[in-house]
């Protein structure tokens, strides 16, 4: 016998709780717009808190430049905007080199990204290793993006929620989707305990679930769940000065004030679920042996954890990111396929133009879902 | 010729439970790999100092000579008979693989079956100073004169809770050691209360009255009741201060011997991917474990204090009832009756246990008193007040979530030392019980390996 | 004061170690934890506060007693035996790491 539970009303409602959906809760709050959010775990403990942390626009695609830009002078106000620094230092991302291919492959990407007003410093061997005595013969030479850096993925997350929360937003944490449907005016949410929402809109914010929610909208979206691998050190004394990646991606590393260093490559393994993810030991030894090779002072490191999680990654590798295009009111932001961690701040604040006004000043028609809609 | 569908068994653990679930084996015919952290068997009551130490067992086990002598004969008997490795660490577990370390290289084990008897270390609850030079658990003090020959050296404390307690002042003070004071949290009554249920072991009992009668004739103060106990010193320990019946004491002190019972260690059932329960006897989450030894993960079975605090003699009983469950699982021949047998032992011995924790009750709630100052993690330097501060500013309500945002747990000994404290005090900021705010997860590598162990084996793997 | 005291095992041949510099001597079948301790009263200090730390539970569970070598690698003082030669710090002198550690 079911009970007859008062329908919860809002302006908004956003399935996930991850960075995507508390970072959109606290913009549409900011515009007094009333929001309920549904996480079926804990907010930030998916994709959000277990990636590896790199604030960094250096790397992506063209397409990308503008919102990563855009999210670059957020994240210079996140105390503003959420409180907390959440360890955040822009200390600069450096990716190396480890031949002259992969300088070519430098040089062209300086070249682009130049002429979308990001600037990217080019160091040859000799000028690495004067400045970064640290890093070993084995670079060929690197490309610096000085304001990049990075931060603790787990304080952001959780501090973007308990922002949200402040500002008047409702989070529901351990309340999983059962049901979402459009009656042609209304969504309507039902949980798994029986709590029920409607709203204007919908934002879908699921991240590696994404495709699930997407499908009963008949949007077929072909994300699949990625694992990432990371690792992390035993406290060292001070030795890396900003965030390292390598051409090609083998490995990155960063290194936190307490001296952790924090280490990420290659593929962990799992399903789709919570907590039923674990790292590979092959992938952490392999990300290991790359970095030594560019840092080996590490060499005599000790790994003390390592652990993976669910991220949701498209063929292309880019968001699903806008309008649904089957439904009205309903909007999609996932499938950040690793790399959604720095351009969150900026996709909440498209999605609260999207919901204000049906169109963001920010360029993402690259990242529609029509893209897959079969021709 | 190596048949990737032949049983492989390893079991992980040389104590009393490994030992004889190995000799069970191979009793049987078969011949498992026994994987040891130690360099010699034996476990942690029965560890072997290293070859060349001339004590007897008389006096390195005392009352447990017989006993440990018959384990490490036993042992060396199945030697030949079993694939033992030992100074073998066991860091990761997965479906059907082992990563181990040895001599800084690491290798991984295929199994088909695993017994896992990892044992226990104390039960640890913070004070003030805790992490001062010259603090140590009842169990360090122990190895230190069992295995190294040597005590804690100056003017000795022993505090805390448990039946340890009395057995560790009496080895250390007949070998010589300085203990100035038995501070005991427990009360008076609790051991008349416990007294029932601990005569179903008279022998065990009589000892542990024996110990203490020992230690009043040599004039060492034997206090119950205390509480709030605090460390002072800037070096390494100087004075030990506490309450006992309102009033507070200070006894100056060159090093404390503290432990509150046993704690089971399970990040290998863990990672093996074990049910676990919280078992309120041993207030501690711990894998399911059925009568005969099995887990919730056919192929994987559990024995010894590994899986609940229950003693040597107990664990060399679940260690045999655990194997033969393995050899009934494997449709091979195994004595049932015998089992049955065995378990009811077990479950006597259960009793006793029950006794134990009447007599000397854990102080479960302590961590809920401390000060916000007091050091809850050790490895990151957690306090009590960062913890509270965590559950009123970002709302955490469960373990994971607390180490996460706080960083307790985070360190070397992933939450082996602080984990009951933090869950503790977690489980009072947030208005929970206990179970409620979940357990620590076990992550690879359950203990540090050396990033050059890493590098080694891909070096191995030779060009891609 | 040294933080642990010889009881009995002291008829056991010795040998040389080395600890932040001093030459020391240990007996064979000591762990590193011992071979210090017996004479001094650290292996390490914290990260984070600097206070000095000398193991806890010396059973390799607690993780307390890590220190490191001359050359930087890391070693696990309550279980690893001491050897002729070995060269350890314990935390008195700063721990630099190969390649130029940052000021």
């Amino acid at each position: 016998m079911s009970r007859m539970l008062d329908v919860m009303e809002t302006d908004i409602a956003i399935i996930g709780g991850g960075l995507m959906g508390t970072a959109a809760a606290l913009a549409l709050r900011r515009q007094q717009r009333s929001v309920i959010l549904l996480e079926q775990g804990w907010c930030g403990a998916q994709a959000s808190g277990v990636n590896y942390g790199g604030v960094r626009r250096q790397g992506r695609p063209a397409s990308q430049l503008p919102l990563t830009q855009r999210a670059h002078a957020l994240w210079q106000q996140l105390p503003q905007i959420i409180g907390t620094d959440g360890e955040y230092r822009p200390c600069g991302h450096l990716k190396l080199a480890r031949d002259a291919g992969d300088m070519q492959e430098l040089l062209r990407y300086r070249e682009m990204a130049a002429s979308h007003g990001l600037e990217l410093e080019l160091l040859d061997a000799s000028a690495l290793r004067q400045r970064y005595p640290w890093i070993g013969q084995h670079a060929y030479g690197a490309s610096l993006c000085a304001a990049d850096g990075h931060a603790n993925p787990r304080l952001v997350a959780a501090a973007f929620a308990s922002a949200a929360e402040r500002a008047g937003a409702r989070l529901l944490q351990q309340s999983a989707v059962d049901a979402c449907v459009f009656d042609g005016n209304f969504f309507l949410l039902q949980t798994r305990a029986g709590m029920r929402v409607r709203s204007r809109f919908l934002l879908n914010c699921s991240g590696a679930w994404g495709k699930e929610i997407a499908e009963r909208f008949g949007e077929s979206v072909p994300e699949q769940p990625i694992y990432p691998n990371m690792g992390v050190t035993e406290p060292l004394p001070p030795l890396m000065n900003l965030s390292l990646g390598v051409v090609g991606g083998g490995f990155y590393a960063r290194q936190i004030e307490r001296g952790n260093v924090v280490l990420g490559g290659g593929r962990g393994q799992g399903q789709l679920a919570l907590d039923a993810t674990r790292p590979r030991v092959a992938s952490t030894f392999a990300a290991l042996a790359s970095l030594t090779e560019m840092v080996p002072a590490l060499r005599h490191a000790m790994l003390i954890r390592s652990w993976s999680g669910v991220e949701g990654a498209t063929p292309d590798q880019q968001p699903v990111l806008g309008p649904s295009a089957t439904t009205p009111g309903l909007l999609h932001a996932f499938g950040f396929s690793g790399a959604g961690f720095q351009l969150a701040p900026a996709v909440g604040e498209v999605l609260a133009e999207l919901v204000m006004h049906g169109a963001s000043s920010t360029p993402i028609d690259a990242f529609s879902i029509r893209r897959f809609a079969p021709h | 010729m190596n048949d990737a569908s032949l049983p492989q068994i390893v079991i992980i653990g040389a104590g009393p439970a490994g030992v004889r679930a190995a000799q069970t084996l191979v009793q049987a015919g078969l011949r498992p790999i026994v994987i040891d952290e130690n360099s010699r068997a034996g476990g942690q009551i029965y560890r072997q100092p290293p070859p060349g130490f001339v004590r007897s067992p008389k006096t390195l086990y005392g009352f447990e000579a017989a006993k440990a002598e018959a384990l490490h004969a036993s042992f060396k008997q199945l030697l030949p008979q079993i694939d033992y490795r030992p100074d073998t660490l066991v860091w990761n577990c997965s479906p059907d693989q082992l990563d181990l370390l040895h001599a800084q290289r690491h290798t991984t084990q295929r199994y088909s079956h695993l017994i896992l008897c990892t044992g226990a270390l104390d039960r640890v609850m913070p004070f003030p100073g805790w992490t001062l030079p010259g603090v140590y658990t009842l169990g360090a003090a122990q190895v230190a004169l069992k295995a190294q020959g040597c005590v804690l050296n100056g003017r000795v404390v022993v505090a805390g809770s448990g039946p340890l307690l009395y057995l560790l002042a009496y080895q250390y003070a007949k070998a010589g050691a300085d203990i100035v004071a038995v501070l005991d949290t427990a009360r008076v009554g609790d051991k008349w209360r416990g007294l029932p249920q601990l005569l179903r072991q008279p022998l065990t009992l009589a000892k542990g009255l024996y110990f203490m009668a020992w230690l009043r004739l040599k004039g060492i103060a034997l206090l119950d009741s205390v509480q709030e106990i605090a460390a002072a010193g800037t070096e390494q320990v100087t004075s030990l201060r506490w309450l006992r019946h309102g009033k507070a004491s200070e006894i100056a002190c060159d090093a404390i011997a503290t432990g509150f019972g046993l704690r089971s260690e399970t990040q290998l059932a863990d990672l093996a991917g074990c049910r676990f329960l919280f078992d309120q006897l041993n207030q501690q989450w711990l894998p399911e474990r059925d009568a005969a030894g099995r887990s919730s993960v056919a192929g994987v079975y559990l024995a010894g204090d590994g899986n609940g605090i229950a003693g040597a003699d107990a664990a060399e009983l679940s260690g045999r009832v655990a194997a033969l469950s393995l050899l009934e699982d494997l449709g091979l021949p195994a004595d049932l009756s015998q089992r049955s047998q065995l378990q009811n032992a077990l479950a006597a011995n259960q009793q006793f246990r029950r006794g134990l924790e009447t007599a000397f009750p854990t102080p479960v709630h302590w961590a809920r008193q401390c000060t916000d100052a007091l050091l809850i993690c050790r490895c990151e330097e957690i306090t009590a007040g960062q913890l509270r501060h965590s559950v009123a500013q970002d709302g955490s309500r469960e373990i994971n979530r607390l180490k996460a945002l706080t960083r307790v747990g985070m360190g070397r000994c992933q939450g082996r030392i602080c984990g009951a404290a933090a869950a503790e005090i977690l489980a009072q900021a947030s208005a929970q019980e206990l179970p409620s705010v979940g357990r620590l997860r076990g992550q690879s590598p359950v203990k540090p390996i050396p990033v050059s162990a890493a590098l080694a084996a891909e070096q191995s793997k030779g060009p891609a | 004061m040294s933080l642990l005291r010889r009881v009995a095992e002291q008829e056991r041949p010795q040998l040389t170690f080395w600890l932040d510099g001093r030459q020391l001597r240990a007996c064979a079948g000591d762990t590193v934890l011992t071979a210090v301790l017996s004479q001094a009263a650290q292996l390490r200090r914290s990260e984070f506060s600097g206070a000095p730390r000398a193991g806890f539970c010396l059973i390799g569970s607690c993780q307390d007693c890590w220190m490191r070598r001359e050359d930087g690698t890391p070693l696990r003082a309550c279980s690893t035996t001491v050897s002729a030669g070995m060269r350890l710090l314990s935390g008195n002198l700063p721990v630099q790491l190969e390649g130029e550690a940052l000021p």
